[in-house]
């Protein structure tokens, strides 16, 4: 049979990927991905947030089925219809946010569903002694110092990022997917981490990295895709490549062109925040917030950034410290007082936390309004005790405006809008507040180029309003271009603060991932 | 054991003892043997209870379960006289299974909250009982010879209830400490979304969990029967939020992944104390009710009290 697309050569490789695309609703999320994967070889799969790589790697372990294009593994053609069938074809991932069971121990979580049992046919049971001598061989293998009988929910993020990883070694993989892996782990972690990975490599594994750091695609990979649009639009040979080529690959327009001028000069000091303490989350916190100024918080993930940010909504307690709005100290005990004082929390996980889905946009915009406790604010969704559409409606209207929200109507439904529209509503709604300080945490997870734009847009629209904005993120590029000011934290502690244009990426990463207390 | 198990242990060893100083009677084996047979019935729909609510889910419709089972398998055996205790017992445990199965293939096919469907069910089975029966009773002289003798007769020196309920505890315990279905049960409400991406087939556990708990809800309805000697519309009305009560009180997490056969028993054994011990201390038995419901908030807040101090561990902890 003769092959009709263009694309569709011979499929070479252990694993194979052509004209893969997937649509979700509204979102076409990937666009024709081509790929390939070879014994023995790291494939860095490259793209910004949105770009389509969490699809990918949804597709190829089994929780995704394609919509068009072909697999082909040791060039047959594969079909994965659930995750059960990728782990028979040997293809294992490690995931970005770890995919865990809290409850069950370290060895458990290793070999959950395939845990070696004993006994005669049909009364097999499971063998708990060898499944945690084997559980702590593979975690030795990776370095990690802990027993595999430990229930998960004592250890820490980077721990169970090691379990993860101990898992694919343990699964004897054909092809692992590191999506993230070292997002949570100390340089030092990372430098064993990097010998993980040459050891599956001389095994003849072959692995795809997905990495928002050159460096360390360019220490481990053989070769590249870059993905943009959830198409490929580029690969070669990593040793060929550079980093601006990439970055310009990845972004397809220039630095300039997605982060906005903020030129704003910071005022009068809005929020003050004074040693504030966890018993095991945070420790010793302590920073200024003015008026029209962006305050950026940096750090890896886990590193206890979302639970400074909930501490000062009053949603976690607090050992010890003092917040100070005005120079006033004040007491928050929930959100509410928090509200009340003009501090608003654009949270993480916008589907979970931020936005109700199948609300309308009207109903979503004005949710923040809805439950403010001042009368003020409230008057503007409400007529004395009732409430009333005119106005609810005249408030989504003009938010609608402001933030340039792409919708057909006020009345659609928010889960038919585009990520990056979904952001602005979610962020949006909390304007309708008035709010003096708005907490935005990791504000462009998972929306593409355009929407962050947006986004930033956005920002850098607020400041220029007058208001201040912390700008909790992971993304380098956005706190080195957005913020005034960074705060870097590292394991619930404050370790640094950098002034825009002291310093550059490096120094920050070795801040955040504790190079220099490693030197030390 | 865990530390909560221990306390629960150390509870129900108090509370024995301070009734027993108050009327020694209630130290004798004879009582001992009473707050067995009693406990029996509600252990083993404990059992079946537990991995359902492992997975996330909940069962309501055990104790309507239990009586239309009860009453079918009453009707056959005046129907057919000649049947033996082991054809009685098969035909409870398979129609017990098969009104679980429909639990769970209505949750798992149509994506439906348990919650909602066995509380239809609960509703459906109860007014089936209507239907066979046409309403009327099966009374003490209909009841199969076999079913009677059944929870009654005795086996090395205790009665076969009890034994029943041993056999299905060591078969829970089995399923859920040493089988690979039953540790899928814990992931699949741990962490659903997990279970599925390491590749546990999520939908046919939790089909496993609602037949295990209907089959269970099918024997203790041949049992009922047996014990009461008699077979009614309204058997058992209610029971389920005891079964529910028992397991939240031995620490069986309403919200999934935790929970473990002996924390569970002792939380059967703790309704069954109080029960036995209320009216011997002479306290009226509309207090008994409130007093369990008590005892119940109070678990459920010290458990969430515990989870909510622990947050995560994000600052290194200090070298030792």
């Amino acid at each position: 049979m003769s092959t009709s697309s263009p694309s569709s050569s011979d499929p070479a490789g252990v694993l194979c990927l052509r004209g893969i695309h997937k649509r979700f609703g509204p979102t076409h999320a990937l666009r024709g991905v081509d790929l390939e994967l070879r014994p023995g070889q790291a494939l860095a799969v490259i793209g910004e947030n949105g770009a389509g790589k969490s699809t990918l790697v949804k597709i190829l372990t089994g929780v995704h089925q394609p919509d068009e294009g072909t697999l082909w593994l040791d060039g047959q053609p594969l079909r994965l219809q659930d995750t059960h069938a990728a782990q028979a074809a040997g293809i294992v991932a490690v995931h970005q946010e770890t995919v865990m069971f809290e409850e069950l121990t370290a060895a458990e979580n290793i070999f959950i569903g395939r845990q070696p049992m004993r006994g005669p046919p049909g009364l097999r049971v499971v063998d708990w002694a060898t499944m945690n001598r084997l559980a702590q061989q593979v975690l030795d293998e990776v370095g990690a110092g802990f027993d595999a009988t430990t229930p998960v929910n004592q250890l820490s993020l980077a721990q169970r990022h090691l379990i993860e990883i101990a898992r694919a070694l343990s699964h004897q993989a054909r092809v692992v997917i590191l999506d993230e892996p070292t997002a949570a782990l100390s340089q030092a972690e990372i430098r064993d981490f990097y010998g993980l990975v040459r050891g599956l490599l001389a095994r003849g594994v072959a692995v795809l990295f997905i990495s928002h750091k050159f460096d360390e695609l360019f220490a481990v990979c053989d070769n590249y895709v870059v993905l943009r649009d959830g198409a490929s639009v580029g690969s070669g040979r990593m040793q060929d490549a550079s980093e601006p080529e990439l970055l310009r690959l990845m972004a397809g327009r220039s630095i300039e062109q997605v982060y906005p001028l903020v030129d704003t000069q910071p005022g009068a000091v809005v929020l003050e925040a004074r040693d504030l303490s966890h018993p095991t989350e945070f420790d010793g916190i302590s920073f200024v917030l003015r008026r029209g100024e962006i305050l950026g918080f940096y750090g890896l993930v886990g590193a206890g950034r979302s639970e400074v940010m909930l501490a000062l909504m009053g949603l976690k307690p607090l050992a010890r410290g003092s917040i100070l709005i005005d120079g006033q100290q004040q007491r928050i005990r929930d959100a509410a007082d928090a509200i009340s004082l003009g501090l608003a929390y654009v949270p993480e996980e916008r589907q979970r936390q931020g936005g109700i889905l199948d609300f309308s946009v009207r109903h979503n915009l004005s949710l923040a309004a809805l439950a403010g406790p001042r009368h003020a604010v409230k008057g503007q969704v409400s007529r004395g005790p009732w409430l009333s559409a005119l106005r609810e409606s005249a408030l989504a209207q003009r938010l609608i405006e402001r933030l340039k929200i792409k919708t057909e109507s006020q009345d659609a439904p928010l889960s038919g809008l585009s990520g990056g529209n979904q952001q602005k509503v979610v962020i949006g709604k909390w304007l309708g507040l008035e709010p003096r300080v708005v907490i935005l945490d990791e504000p462009t997870k998972g929306i593409d180029v355009g929407a962050k734009q947006a986004v930033y847009q956005l920002v850098a629209e607020m400041v220029a309003q007058g208001l201040a904005v912390i700008l909790v993120s992971s993304e380098l590029p956005e706190v080195m271009h957005l913020a005034h000011r960074v705060v870097v934290m590292k394991r619930g502690r404050q370790v640094a603060e950098f002034q825009r244009g002291e310093v550059d990426a490096e120094a920050i990463v070795a801040a955040a991932s504790g190079l220099s207390r490693n030197a030390a | 054991m865990t530390r909560r198990d221990w306390a629960l242990a150390v509870v129900i060893v108090a509370i024995t003892l301070a009734v027993g100083l108050r009327s020694p009677v209630f130290l004798t084996p004879r009582n001992a043997l009473d707050i067995a047979n009693d406990s029996a019935l509600l252990s083993i729909l404990v059992i079946g209870q537990m991995p359902v609510l492992l997975t996330r889910g909940i069962d309501l419709s055990v104790a309507s379960n239990l009586a239309l089972t009860g009453m079918l398998v009453a009707l056959f055996g005046k129907l057919f006289p000649g049947a033996g205790a082991p054809v009685l017992i098969v035909l409870a445990l398979a129609l017990g299974a098969a009104q679980g199965a429909l639990n769970g293939w209505l949750i798992t096919r149509f994506e439906l909250p348990p919650i909602v469907v066995t509380l239809g069910t609960m509703s459906v089975y109860r007014g089936a009982i209507h239907l066979v029966s046409g309403g009327a009773w099966v009374n003490d002289q209909d009841i199969h010879a076999s079913i009677k003798a059944l929870p009654r007769a005795e086996l090395l020196g205790l009665p076969l209830l009890v034994w029943f309920a041993a056999a299905v505890a060591a078969l829970g315990w089995w399923l859920l400490r040493w089988r690979r279905a039953g540790r899928d049960l814990y992931a699949c409400g741990g962490n659903p979304h997990a279970a599925l991406v390491v590749g546990i087939p999520v939908p046919q556990r939790i089909r496993m969990a609602y037949t295990l708990s209907g089959a269970l809800a099918g024997l203790a309805g041949l049992l009922w029967v047996g014990r009461y000697a008699i077979a009614f519309t309204e058997l058992a009305t209610g029971f389920e939020l005891t079964v529910i009560a028992a397991c939240v009180i031995g620490g069986v997490s309403i919200a999934g992944g935790v929970g473990t056969v002996g924390g569970a028993l002792l939380g059967v054994l703790f309704i069954g104390v109080i029960n036995a011990a209320l009216p011997v201390i002479h306290v009226s038995p509309f207090w008994q009710q409130a007093i369990a419901g008590a005892v119940i908030l109070v678990s459920v807040l010290l458990n969430s009290r515990a989870q909510r101090q622990a947050g995560q561990q994000i600052l290194e902890r200090p070298a030792a």
